[in-house]
């Protein structure tokens, strides 16, 4: 099938400030992709570039197959939803929803008809006839969605849909995003800075930082092979352990090993590595530290650690333990006793261990 | 000590508060009628005979009231060689100002648009030219204009005199009009744009509709300050087309004759009478105005 | 086409304002300047001769009483307003019930024309039927109050109409700026025990910086501008005793006929005019830029 957006060496640049630099994505229609970074990493601007709001520098931008550089936003068949929502102040929300429509001349008949069906797919009947400042968080939200809904368009953009929500609702209206997606089918570009929501809804996700692309992966692929040590300390919370280590490539695999706040280090034996340098950094997710004997398998070696922290958090215990000069941080059960000060038996999962290059901090295996 | 002496110090500490309260509003009261006292002046002064002027205080009520001054302002009080009264030249002030402002404030209302919303390079710079543009002392354009308008054949009427304000007032109505809309998120702005509404719809649909507040503020500022010109009506008008506020000084600085004081100062207050009027009905905007064209944004 | 006409339609919006802004502010000006450079009298000669003018203006009696009482106007009205201001503004901040109307009352003068501010004061001041009269009719005969038509006085009575209509709008500035200082220092503050007078020395009053200085800007703006308070009061005089710059323009703008006087002396005032708001304007953008 034809990619539904691709973006060929986008550039974007604010005068001699360079924005963006060499973007290149291509989604297949019924994608899911999120575009995730930190704040000021250009993913917004993005957006808005995908959206047509702000011209690009150079490359090419085509929505279905159609190159859309030069297209107005309002000739590229998209629909967009704002993180402030940015309904019309003054309008009902049914003229909010229906403005777009009016403005392209679409007859009453059809604008009605939409716009009740839209209503009660979102659930906003009883709405209608209110301005969006009698609304809520979550209803504002709603009829947001709906302006876009109602277009039905190729290409939905979200730019940080539900940063202005609070916790609760920001976890409801994730899932009823991505129930939309699934029963439309549609296919959605989605900006957040949160990686959580990155993890569950995207299909695809590509990860921004300074204007570069880090990794375009599926939320498998950047949470347990993360391309580089920006990645892997941006997705995933806690964060992934990154520990600094010696590796030794021996004939098969590597022998690694790491200082203990006390005592002798840690020697770790690893049969899959590849040739490492010798110093790496080794990147253990929280999950993949558990309880001595919890886990069995021939990757699964024991290590001993000093416990320093305890941090119950309902369904896990967290434990901090100092390893490499740095706190690492194991994910247990939730009934593990552990006792700040002393030694806690533990196991690392050496199959999903990452290696990083300290100095380019690109993966190594 | 403190146990002893301190339930008494207590006691004169609220005794102390009661009369400091009474110091607070006495002072009040007193800078109260030092504001209103010359208002107070120029009504009672307005409802006496010259006799009474002549012979009584100052500050005393009118024992005998008379609307003769009021009528003799209206209608037949001399300004140099006419005496028409300030009826006249009251409705040139309304002739000139209803324009002016509608005028001035619609032009502000689309610069502000553009300036706030969308951006392109260069447009700060302009802003910050027209920005300048209202802290010029006026003497400085008041040759060259007198000039200009006497090359485009409207020196001397009212229509010279809109153009001249309507010039000189996109400076602040843009200003206000800029800071209030800068305040409104430019996504509204972007959506419209994704739902296929051009320049000028986004500007009737949407920022029209939202900026009652603002348009308020601005007209009550236009009219204020084009009601109460003086410098540009001076330079630029003629006999016959003056607006009230020269026709004013002219009643009361005309040399002819004997001094109607009560006469001078029921023209005042009719004078005053519009903006003092729209300051009573909505003094908060009016407020709002003038703060906002001094701290500016 | 359409799409050029897309992106350049803001810009065109903007260009006949930015044109007339041009052409009528900073091309007048440049005429001005231009002729101030002249030998200009009656009509405008473009031949520049020099600084002739400005040597006539400067040699002026009659120029340099009106510089001399800006400045003695400028200063008293400037620092009486401001001080005036800030106390009404500490006095009405202190929980009055009826503070609406009491700042309706001290406001008001700035709805009126300066004309008619000029008019009303001109009547009171008068010393034969005003408040000389008036007090001396109480039985203080001795009572003189003849500032108006004293020529060693009279700018005085400038300020003083000046004062009354402005004071109050320079509280409502400086009001503002008190409302806006954090509730939460003062609470702490108050918690820590330090008395209301300390907490508006050392802590609100220093807060407002901003406030004082736009309160400067917008009064040394009127002072330079005055011109109808002046026309209306005193009408320059007696003799040329309260002349201020704008006055003297005028007359040699529209009276005298002199338009090289005219144009030279309007140039000056707005070399004051600029010597105030340039720095502070450079300052406003340069904060905002940060």
């Amino acid at each position: 099938m034809a990619p539904i957006l691709e973006i060929q060496n986008l550039y974007k640049n604010y005068g001699p400030v360079e924005i963006l630099k060499d973007i290149n994505i291509a989604i297949e229609p019924g994608d899911f992709l999120v575009l995730v970074g930190p704040s000021g990493c250009g993913k917004s601007t993005l957006l808005n570039c995908i959206a047509g709001l702000e011209p690009i520098t150079g490359g090419d931008l085509m929505i279905g197959g159609k190159n859309m550089t030069d297209v107005s936003p309002k000739d590229r068949d998209i629909a967009m939803v704002f993180q402030s929502y940015a309904l019309y102040p003054t309008m009902s929300v049914a003229k909010n929803i229906t403005f777009g429509m009016k403005v392209r001349g679409v007859d009453q008949e059809t604008q009605t008809r939409k716009l009740n069906e839209v209503a009660s797919q979102l659930q906003i009947e009883q709405l209608l006839n209110r301005r969006p400042g009698q609304l809520s968080g979550g209803q504002r939200q709603r009829v947001a969605m709906g302006r876009a809904l109602v277009r039905d368009p190729k290409l939905f953009l979200f730019d940080e849909p539900l940063s202005n929500l609070d916790a609760k609702l920001r976890v409801e209206m994730r899932s009823e995003i991505k129930k939309l997606h699934q029963t439309l089918g549609a296919t959605m570009v989605y900006v957040t800075h949160d990686q959580i929501e990155a993890m569950t809804l995207a299909t695809k996700i590509v990860v921004l930082k300074g204007g570069i692309i880090q990794q375009i992966g599926s939320p498998a692929e950047i949470y347990n092979k993360p391309a580089n040590l920006f990645v892997a300390d941006f997705m995933g919370s806690p964060a992934m352990n990154l520990i600094p280590a010696k590796a030794r490539s021996g004939g098969k695999g590597a022998q690694i090993e790491i200082a203990r706040g006390t005592g002798d280090p840690l020697i770790l034996v690893d049969e899959h590595a590849p040739a490492l340098p010798e110093d790496v950094i080794l990147g253990l997710r929280p999950e993949d530290i558990a309880e001595a004997g919890f886990r069995a398998g021939a990757d699964v070696q024991d290590a001993s650690c000093l416990v320093d922290m305890v941090e119950p958090a309902g369904a896990d215990t967290y434990v901090v333990s100092e390893l490499g000069g740095k706190q690492v941080t194991a994910r247990l059960h939730a009934e593990t006793v552990a006792t700040p000060g002393e030694m806690l038996d533990l196991s690392i999962d050496m199959s999903k261990v990452s290696y990083f290059a300290p100095d380019s901090g690109q993966r190594l295996n | 000590m403190t146990e002893l002496a301190h339930p008494p110090a207590q006691k004169s500490g609220a005794f102390g508060k009661v009369v400091l309260r009474w110091v607070l509003y006495i002072l009040l009261c007193l800078f109260a009628l030092y504001y209103l006292m010359p208002l107070f002046v120029m009504v009672t002064t307005s409802l006496k005979s010259l006799e009474e002027i002549r012979t009584g205080s100052l500050v005393a009520l009118p024992r005998e009231v008379t609307f003769d001054a009021w009528k003799t302002a209206w209608s037949g009080a001399c300004t140099g060689i006419q005496c028409e009264g300030l009826r006249p030249y009251f409705w040139n002030s309304v002739l000139l100002a209803v324009p002016a402002v509608a005028i001035s404030t619609f032009i502000g209302a689309l610069n502000g648009y553009v300036v706030a919303q969308w951006r392109f390079a260069g447009a700060n710079i302009i802003f910050s030219l027209m920005l300048f543009g209202c802290f010029i002392p006026f003497q400085v354009v008041l040759l060259p204009m007198a000039r200009l308008l006497g090359l485009m054949g409207i020196a001397g009427t009212i229509p010279g005199l809109i153009f001249v304000h309507v010039i000189y007032g996109i400076g602040f109505t843009t200003l206000f009009f800029r800071n209030y809309y800068v305040s409104i998120p430019s996504e509204l702005t972007k959506a419209a744009k994704v739902d296929g509404a051009g320049f000028f719809r986004i500007f009737w649909s949407i920022f029209l509709p939202l900026s009652l507040p603002i348009i308020v503020v601005t007209v009550i500022w236009q009219f204020t300050q084009i009601w109460n010109d003086f410098l540009f009506g001076v330079s630029f008008s003629q006999a016959g087309t003056q607006p009230v506020t020269v026709a004013l000084n002219n009643i009361v600085n005309s040399t002819t004759g004997v001094k109607e004081y009560n006469v001078d100062m029921a023209a005042a207050i009719i004078a005053a009478a519009p903006t003092l009027l729209v300051y009573i009905v909505a003094g908060k905007y009016f407020i709002r105005g003038l703060t906002a064209g001094s701290v500016k944004g | 086409m359409t799409k050029w006409l897309e992106t350049h339609l803001p810009k065109m919006v903007l260009a006949p304002s930015f044109i007339a802004v041009l052409v009528f502010v900073y091309g007048f000006i440049a005429w001005t300047a231009w002729v101030s450079l002249t030998r200009s009298r009656l009509l405008p000669k473009y031949e520049i001769d020099g600084f002739i003018q400005y040597d006539r203006l400067f040699a002026s009696p009659r120029w340099d009483t009106a510089m001399n009482n800006l400045f003695i106007f400028g200063a008293l009205f400037i620092i009486i307003a401001m001080v005036m201001g800030l106390l009404l503004a500490i006095l009405l901040d202190q929980k009055i019930r009826t503070e609406g109307v009491i700042r309706t009352i001290y406001l008001y003068p700035m709805a009126l024309s300066m004309i008619v501010t000029g008019t009303a004061w001109k009547w009171i001041l008068n010393p034969g039927l005003g408040i000389e009269a008036t007090v001396k009719s109480w039985g203080f005969e001795s009572f003189t109050f003849d500032w108006l038509v004293n020529p060693d006085f009279a700018i005085y009575t400038v300020v003083i109409a000046a004062v009354w209509q402005s004071s109050g709008f320079v509280m409502a500035l400086f009001l503002a700026g008190l409302r806006s200082v954090d509730d939460e220092i003062i609470k702490a503050a108050q918690v820590d025990g330090i008395p209301t007078w300390r907490i508006y020395s050392a802590i609100i009053i220093p807060s407002m910086g901003p406030i004082f200085m736009s309160a400067f800007i917008v009064l040394a703006h009127l002072a330079i501008k005055s011109f109808d308070l002046v026309i209306a009061l005193t009408g320059g005089g007696p003799g040329y005793a309260t002349d201020l710059p704008a006055t003297y323009m005028y007359a040699m703008a529209f009276s005298r006929g002199d338009i090289g006087q005219a144009a030279s002396s309007a140039m000056i005032m707005m070399l004051v005019v600029f010597a105030i708001v340039v720095p502070y304007l450079y300052s406003e953008l340069r904060a905002k830029n940060d």
